[in-house]
C-alpha cells in the first residue's frame, strides 16, 4: 500500500484497508458465551477465520448477558480474526464507553460498531434499569471526536497530564442501518445524520425484501451518501420455515417476502434452500451501486458462512496490505 | 397531572394492620383526577378495610378524610385534629403527598395506598399515558410538541431505532405507540421535516433526576 492511502486511513484497521482497497468486503458475526468458557469463542474462530475480513462481536445482544464484547474480541483477534467490536448504549453510559474506548484501543482493537441496543425487555434481565444516556448516532461522534480531535465528550484533550502525550484511540468508526422499520422515509435521513456524526461503514439490518432495500439504496444514492459511508448489506440464512415465519412475523423491523416463504416451506433440504437464497442475495447485492460488501449474520450456523461465503464467489479473500 | 394507581390491596391491608386508629387521607388534586385517591377512592378503601378488618378478627379504628392537596403544607390544618388522633395515616396522595403528610406531621407514620406513575394526561376514559418526564430542559420546540425522551423507550434523540413498526414501539405492540413516528408524523404535518435532518448534540441531563434531587429557588421570591 503506498504512503498516500496509508496517512489517509483513519484507524488502519484491515477492514478499513480492504474497503479503501476497493475489495467487496465480507464480515461475520460472533455472539459470545453466556458463559466464561473460551472453547465457544474458539470453535466459532475456527469457523470464520480466513474466511472473512471481520467480524463483529455483538454486546450482550438482545439483552441476554454474555461475556463482554471487548473481552471476547480481544480472545478473537488472538484467535487470527479481525473483530468489529460491537457497543450499545443500552447498559453504559457515557463515562464508561469512553473508558471501554481507550481499553479497546489499547487492546489493539481498531474497529466500532455503534449500536442504540435492543430493549431490555427482550432479555433475561428484564425488571433492569437501562441507561440510554445516548444515542447510536451521539456515539459515533463522541467516537469520532475523541479520534479525529483527540478529546474527550467534555472536550478534556486525550492525554494523562499536561506534559504527557495525547494518545487517542484509532478507530474505524461503524453502524447499524435499519432500510426496514418505519418511518420509512426517516431511513434514510437516520443514515445521513449518522454520515453527519462521523460514521466511516454500516452494516445494514438483515435483509430478505429486496425490492425495498433498493428502494432504499435509491434514496441513499440520491443524497450521495454512498460516496461517504462504505455500506455493508446484512444477510441471515434462513434455516426453516418455521424461522423465515418467525422473522416475518416476530421480529420487528423485519419483513419476509412471501416469495421466500414458500421456496422454504417447497424445500426438501432446508438448510441448504436457506444458503441458495442467501448466495442469491450476495450476488444481487454485488450489482447495486453503492453496496460494499455483505456482512453475513449466521445465527448460531457459524460453520456455514465459509460455505456461503466461497458459493458467492468470494473466497479466497484478498489480502489487506 | 402526577398519575398513580392503587396498590394491590393486600399489600395495603400488610402495612397498616397493626395499626389501630387509621386515617384514610385522600388528596383533591391529581389524583381525584385520575381517579386514584380522591374522596371516592377514600372511601372505598376504607370501607374495604374495615371488611377486611372484620374478617380477620383486627381491631381498628379508621377515619376518613379528602383534603384540596396534600402538596401544600396550608391544606393540612383542616385535618390536624384527625392526624393527630390517629397513631398513623393512610396517605392516598402521589408520592409528594406521601412525603409531604410526613414532614407535616412529625412522629407520625404515613403509607403510601399509591404506586405513583408519571406526568401524563387522560387520553381516553380509563386510559392515562405518560407525556412528560422532567429533565428540566424542555426541547419540545424542536420536536413538533411530542417529547421523545418521554415518549421513545429509549429516549432517543436522534430518531426512532429499528423497532419501530407500524406506529408502535416494539417494547409492547399492543400498547406503546413509537414516540418517533408521532414526531415524524406532526413535523410532516407542520412542514417542518427538515429540522428533523439537524444532529441532536449530547443531552445535559444534570438538569434532571442526574444533577442530584431537585429544586428550585427563586432569588426574587425567597424571604
Amino acid at each position: 500500500m503506498n504512503t498516500q492511502l496509508q496517512t489517509e486511513l483513519k484507524a488502519d484497521s484491515k477492514l478499513e484497508r480492504i474497503l479503501a482497497a476497493g475489495h467487496f468486503a465480507v464480515t461475520a458475526e460472533l455472539g459470545p458465551p453466556k458463559s466464561a468458557d473460551i472453547e465457544v469463542i474458539k470453535t466459532k474462530a475456527g469457523h470464520l477465520t480466513g474466511k472473512v475480513d471481520a467480524v463483529n462481536i455483538t454486546d450482550n445482544q438482545t439483552a441476554i448477558v454474555r461475556m463482554s464484547s471487548i473481552a471476547a474480541g480481544a480472545l478473537a483477534m488472538q484467535m487470527g480474526l479481525e473483530p468489529v467490536i460491537q457497543i450499545t448504549c443500552r447498559d453504559r453510559n457515557r463515562i464508561a464507553i469512553q473508558s471501554d474506548v481507550l481499553g479497546a484501543a489499547a487492546l489493539g482493537l481498531r474497529n466500532i460498531l455503534c449500536l442504540t441496543g435492543d430493549h431490555q425487555c427482550f432479555g433475561n434481565h428484564g425488571t433492569t434499569k437501562n441507561v440510554y444516556d445516548m444515542d447510536s448516532i451521539q456515539l459515533i461522534n463522541v467516537l469520532k471526536c475523541m479520534r479525529d480531535d483527540k478529546k474527550f465528550a467534555c472536550g478534556d484533550e486525550i492525554r494523562n497530564g499536561k506534559k504527557e502525550p495525547i494518545v487517542e484511540p484509532r478507530i474505524y468508526i461503524g453502524a447499524a442501518a435499519n432500510p426496514f422499520g418505519d418511518p420509512f422515509e426517516f431511513r434514510v435521513i437516520r443514515l445521513a445524520k449518522k454520515v453527519n456524526a462521523g460514521v466511516d461503514f454500516v452494516q445494514t439490518q438483515c435483509i430478505y425484501d429486496m425490492e425495498r432495500f433498493e428502494e432504499w439504496m435509491r434514496q441513499v444514492r440520491e443524497r450521495g451518501l454512498h460516496e461517504k459511508v462504505r455500506i455493508l448489506a446484512g444477510v441471515t440464512p434462513l434455516k426453516s420455515a418455521g424461522m423465515a415465519r418467525y422473522m416475518r412475523d416476530s421480529v420487528a423491523g423485519l419483513s419476509v417476502p412471501d416469495y421466500y416463504i414458500e421456496r422454504m416451506e417447497k424445500a426438501e433440504d432446508k438448510a441448504a434452500e436457506g444458503i441458495k437464497i442467501c448466495v442469491e442475495q450476495i450476488e444481487r447485492f454485488r450489482d447495486i451501486e453503492g453496496v460494499a460488501g455483505v456482512h453475513i449474520m449466521a445465527i448460531e450456523w457459524e460453520h456455514r458462512v465459509a460455505e456461503i461465503v466461497e458459493r458467492a464467489g468470494l473466497l479466497p479473500r484478498p489480502e489487506a496490505a | 397531572m402526577i398519575t398513580a394507581v392503587q396498590k394491590p390491596f393486600n399489600e395495603i391491608h400488610g402495612m397498616v394492620r397493626e395499626c389501630r386508629n387509621l386515617l384514610v387521607l385522600g388528596c383533591g388534586t391529581c389524583v381525584t383526577v385520575c381517579m386514584a385517591g380522591g374522596e371516592k377512592e377514600v372511601g372505598i378503601l376504607a370501607s374495604t378495610l374495615r371488611l377486611a378488618n372484620r374478617e380477620q378478627k383486627i381491631s381498628m379504628k379508621i377515619t376518613e378524610d379528602t383534603i384540596e392537596r396534600q402538596c401544600d403544607r396550608e391544606f393540612f390544618d383542616a385535618v390536624r385534629d384527625k392526624v393527630e388522633a390517629a397513631d398513623a395515616v393512610l396517605s392516598m396522595a402521589c408520592g409528594v403527598g406521601v412525603q409531604f403528610a410526613s414532614e407535616v406531621f412529625e412522629g407520625k407514620r404515613v403509607f403510601p395506598a399509591l404506586n405513583t406513575k408519571f406526568y401524563g394526561t387522560n387520553e381516553s376514559v380509563g386510559i392515562w399515558s405518560e407525556r412528560c418526564a422532567g429533565c428540566g430542559t424542555c426541547v419540545l420546540d424542536k420536536f413538533g410538541g411530542v417529547c421523545p425522551i418521554a415518549r421513545c423507550s429509549k429516549s432517543l434523540l436522534n430518531g426512532p431505532c429499528g423497532g419501530s413498526q407500524n406506529g408502535k414501539c416494539e417494547v409492547d405492540q399492543e400498547r406503546i405507540d413509537c414516540g418517533w413516528q408521532l414526531i415524524y408524523d406532526r413535523m410532516k404535518s407542520l412542514g417542518l421535516l427538515h429540522l428533523l435532518e439537524a444532529n441532536e448534540p449530547l443531552k445535559d441531563w444534570s438538569t434532571g433526576r442526574d444533577g442530584g434531587p431537585g429544586k428550585i429557588v427563586r432569588e426574587d421570591m425567597v424571604l
